[in-house]
C-alpha cells in the first residue's frame, strides 16, 4: 500500500492545496509546516503553469502571482524546497500540475526526481484515462501514485477509471473548475459507490469546498476532503503573513471532519 | 496511443468532466459524415447562405508586377461575415442542433470566428456567447459590435495575455461549468480529437473548389499553395485535398511579429517545441520550463502559442513548408494587394500574400500558385493606420 492509500487509515484524511512560491517559496515552506502541524494527512503542492486551464479565478491569481514575483518560480526550485520540506515532513505530500510542466521537463526526469525528493504523487488535471499511458507507466516504475479523476460528468467511465486507479480517487464534486461554491448539487453518495464498486480505494472530494459545514457534509461519504481555492484566497488576503491564519483554517476543517 | 493522433501530435488532453461530451461529439461526427441529409443541409446553407463557392481569381496585374508564377487567389474573403470561419461554423452548428444543443459558445482572436458564430447562431435561433481577450476587443472592436448586434452576448477575457490563447482557456472553463445544453464551436483545427478532424473535413471545402477550380481554368493543379497559419484552419483547409499531390508545395506563413529572433513573435513552427497545451499535443512557444510564452503578432487572429496538430505532422514528415513573415512584411503586403488588385486582404491573409510577393519572382512564368485570401481586411483598416501613424476614427 502506497503512503498515500495509508493516509486515510486513521480516519477521514484532510488534504489542503497551495500553490507553491505564492507568495514566496520561503512562505510555502513555512504554510507546509503548519499545516501538517495543524492536522493535514496530505499535502498537494501545486506546481505553477502560466495557463492552468482547471482552475476557477482564485487559483489562476495564485498562478501568475508565483510566476511574476521578484522570484522567478521554476520546476527545479520547487524540487529543491520539496528536498527541504522532507527532513521535516512526515505526511504524503503530491504534485498538483499540468501535463506539459511534466512533459517538457522530460516525464522520467520529473518523475524519477519526485521519488527522490520524497514525493509520493501527481495530479495531471489535463490527463484523462485515455492519456495516461504517457506517464502512468514511468510513475508505477517510481513508485509514485498517478491520482486518477473522477468527474459528475463520468457516468460510466467510472468503473473503468476506479480499476486502474492508484493512491486516491479524487471524486471532482461539481461541474466547472475549480473555486469555492456556496451550493454541491452532484450526488456525492452516488459517485462515490460507483468507485469502490470497481476497486476497493479511498476516495476524496474536491472543487468547491469551503467551510467546515460542507467539508462535514462531505466526509460523510468520502475517505477525505481537498480544499484549494479557499486556502489560497487567504494566502491572497494576508500574504507573507498568512501562516497562522492558513494554520488555524486547516485545524478548524480537521475537526469538522474527524 | 490515444484517439486522434497526427504522428505523434495530437491527442485527448482534457479533464476528466470534459471527456463524455468529447465521446458524444465523435459519435455525432461519424454519424452524420457522410449521412446524405447532412450532407444536403450543409451544401445548401454554405451554398445560399455564405456564397460558396468562393471565386478563383487570377490576379493578372499582381502576377505581371512580380514577373514570375502566375497567381490565383482563393477568395474566402468573399463569403458571408468575411472570412473562412464560416465553413466549420455552418458544420458544427449543425451537427450540435442535432446533438439537441441549444447554446453555443465559441472563442475568438481576431473577432472573424466570433462574428460567424453569432451569425450563424442568429439564423439557426440559437444562444450564442463568445470570448474574446480584452486586448483584443480594443484590437477589433469593430467586430465586438458586430457580434453584440447579431445578438450574441460577448466577454472580455482578462486572464493571461488577454488574447487569443486565453480566450481558448476560458472558453474550455465555461464548457466544463455547462456541457449539457452547450456546444463550444471551436473555431480552428486544434484542441483534443476529434476537434482538428471535424474543424478540418468542414474547412476541407476550400482545397476541394482550389482543385477543380484550377482544373477548370489550367488543366492542371498548381505548383504551390500557400496560407496564413495561426491555429491553422484557412490552412488546412486549403491543403487538405493537397496532401496526396506531392509535386504541389505547401507553404504555411505564421505571424513572427517583429521577428523570429526576438520574444514579440508567435511563430509556432519556427520558435516553438513539442508540448501539451489545450488539448493537444503539438508545437508550441514555450520556456525551458514548459510555461506558454506570451506570443506577439500584429495580426489577433495569427497570435496564438500553438499551431494545430495536423500542421505540426505535415513539418515533421516534410510534406508542408512553414515560414516566418514579420509585421513589417504582412503590413507592406496588404497595402501591395489592396493598391494592385482592389483587394483588401485580411492582415492574417497579408502574411501569406508577403511571402507570395518572394516567392512568386523566383518562380517561372509557367508555374502556377495559389493564394488563400482567408479573409478581407475592411476590421483591419484602423489599426493599420494606426501602425503607419495615422490616427483615424473607425
Amino acid at each position: 500500500m502506497s503512503n498515500i492509500s495509508k493516509a486515510f487509515e486513521k480516519g477521514k484524511a484532510f488534504i489542503p492545496f497551495i500553490t507553491c512560491g505564492d507568495p514566496s517559496l520561503e512562505i510555502t515552506e513555512q504554510i507546509v509546516y503548519a499545516m501538517e502541524e495543524a492536522g493535514a494527512d496530505i499535502i498537494e503542492l501545486g506546481i505553477p503553469f502560466s495557463d492552468p486551464t482547471a482552475e476557477g479565478p482564485v487559483i489562476q491569481a495564485a498562478n501568475i502571482r508565483a510566476l511574476s514575483g521578484d522570484e522567478i518560480v521554476t520546476t527545479d526550485k520547487i524540487f529543491d524546497l520539496v528536498r527541504k520540506l522532507r527532513l521535516k515532513v512526515k505526511i504524503p505530500m503530491a504534485f498538483m500540475t499540468y501535463a506539459n510542466v511534466v512533459f517538457s521537463y522530460g516525464a522520467e526526469k520529473f518523475i524519477s526526481t519526485c521519488k527522490e525528493i520524497g514525493i509520493d504523487g501527481l495530479i495531471l488535471p489535463d490527463i484523462p484515462y485515455e492519456e495516461k499511458d504517457e506517464f502512468d507507466p514511468i510513475c508505477k516504475k517510481y513508485g509514485i501514485d498517478l491520482i486518477s479523476l473522477v468527474a459528475p460528468t463520468s457516468h460510466d467511465r467510472i468503473r473503468m477509471i476506479a480499476n486502474d486507479a492508484s493512491g486516491f480517487v479524487y471524486c471532482v464534486s461539481s461541474l466547472g473548475v475549480t473555486g469555492t461554491r456556496t451550493e454541491i448539487t452532484t450526488d456525492i453518495g452516488e459517485m462515490i459507490s460507483l468507485v469502490k464498486a470497481a476497486k476497493d480505494i479511498p476516495c476524496a472530494v474536491g472543487f468547491g469546498i469551503s467551510n467546515p459545514e460542507q467539508a462535514k457534509k462531505m466526509a460523510q461519504h468520502a475517505d477525505g476532503v481537498i480544499v484549494g481555492s479557499a486556502i489560497v484566497k487567504i494566502i491572497a488576503k494576508y500574504g507573507k503573513d498568512s501562516v497562522p491564519y492558513v494554520s488555524e483554517y486547516v485545524r478548524s476543517m480537521k475537526e469538522a471532519i474527524s | 496511443m490515444s484517439k486522434g493522433r497526427f504522428g505523434v501530435h495530437g491527442g485527448q488532453y482534457i479533464p476528466e468532466t470534459l471527456m463524455n461530451a468529447m465521446s458524444e461529439l465523435e459519435d455525432a461526427y461519424f454519424k452524420y459524415k457522410d449521412d446524405p441529409d447532412f450532407n444536403k443541409e450543409l451544401t445548401d446553407m454554405l451554398n445560399e447562405y455564405a456564397g460558396r463557392p468562393s471565386r478563383l481569381y487570377y490576379a493578372q496585374r499582381m502576377t505581371e508586377d512580380l514577373g514570375g508564377a502566375k497567381i490565383y487567389l482563393k477568395r474566402e474573403d468573399l463569403n458571408h461575415t468575411g472570412s473562412h470561419k464560416i465553413n466549420n461554423v455552418i458544420g458544427q452548428m449543425l451537427l450540435a442542433k442535432r446533438m439537441g444543443k441549444t447554446r453555443v459558445i465559441a472563442e475568438t482572436g481576431a473577432g472573424q470566428h466570433g462574428v460567424a458564430t453569432a451569425t450563424v447562431a442568429a439564423m439557426m435561433g440559437m444562444e450564442c456567447e463568445i470570448y474574446m481577450g480584452r486586448e483584443d476587443t480594443i484590437r477589433q472592436a469593430l467586430n465586438v459590435y458586430r457580434m453584440k448586434l447579431l445578438g450574441a452576448k460577448v466577454h472580455p477575457v482578462d486572464s493571461g495575455t488577454a488574447t487569443l490563447k486565453d480566450a481558448v482557456s476560458e472558453t474550455f472553463r465555461e464548457w466544463t461549468s455547462r456541457i449539457e445544453d452547450t456546444h463550444y464551436v471551436l473555431g480552428s483545427v486544434m484542441g483534443p480529437y476529434p476537434f482538428p478532424q471535424i474543424v478540418r473535413d468542414f474547412q476541407s471545402v476550400i482545397s476541394r473548389e482550389i482543385k477543380a477550380q484550377i482544373m477548370e481554368r489550367e488543366g492542371r493543379l498548381p505548383d504551390a499553395v500557400l496560407a496564413c497559419v495561426g491555429g491553422g484552419s484557412n490552412a488546412m483547409g486549403a491543403f487538405y485535398h493537397f496532401i496526396e499531390d506531392k509535386n504541389v508545395r505547401l507553404i504555411g506563413c505564421e505571424a513572427a511579429g517583429r521577428g523570429i529572433d526576438t520574444f514579440e513573435t508567435a511563430a509556432t513552427i519556427n520558435t516553438g517545441r513539442l508540448g501539451i497545451f489545450h488539448g493537444m499535443k503539438s508545437y508550441f512557444c514555450q520556456d525551458e520550463y514548459g510555461q506558454i510564452a506570451p506570443v506577439y503578432s500584429i495580426s489577433a487572429g495569427l497570435d496564438y502559442p500553438g499551431i494545430g496538430p495536423e500542421h505540426a505532422y505535415l513539418h515533421d514528415i516534410g510534406r508542408a513548408e512553414y515560414v516566418a513573415v514579420t509585421d513589417d512584411e504582412a503590413v507592406e503586403a496588404f497595402e501591395y494587394l489592396s493598391r494592385i488588385e482592389g483587394i483588401i486582404p485580411a492582415i492574417e491573409s497579408a502574411h501569406a500574400v508577403a511571402h507570395a510577393m518572394k516567392v512568386a519572382k523566383t518562380m517561372s512564368k509557367d508555374k502556377i500558385m495559389v493564394i488563400n485570401i482567408s479573409g478581407r481586411g475592411d476590421k483591419d483598416c484602423a489599426a493599420i493606420a494606426r501602425y503607419r501613424g495615422e490616427d483615424i476614427n473607425e
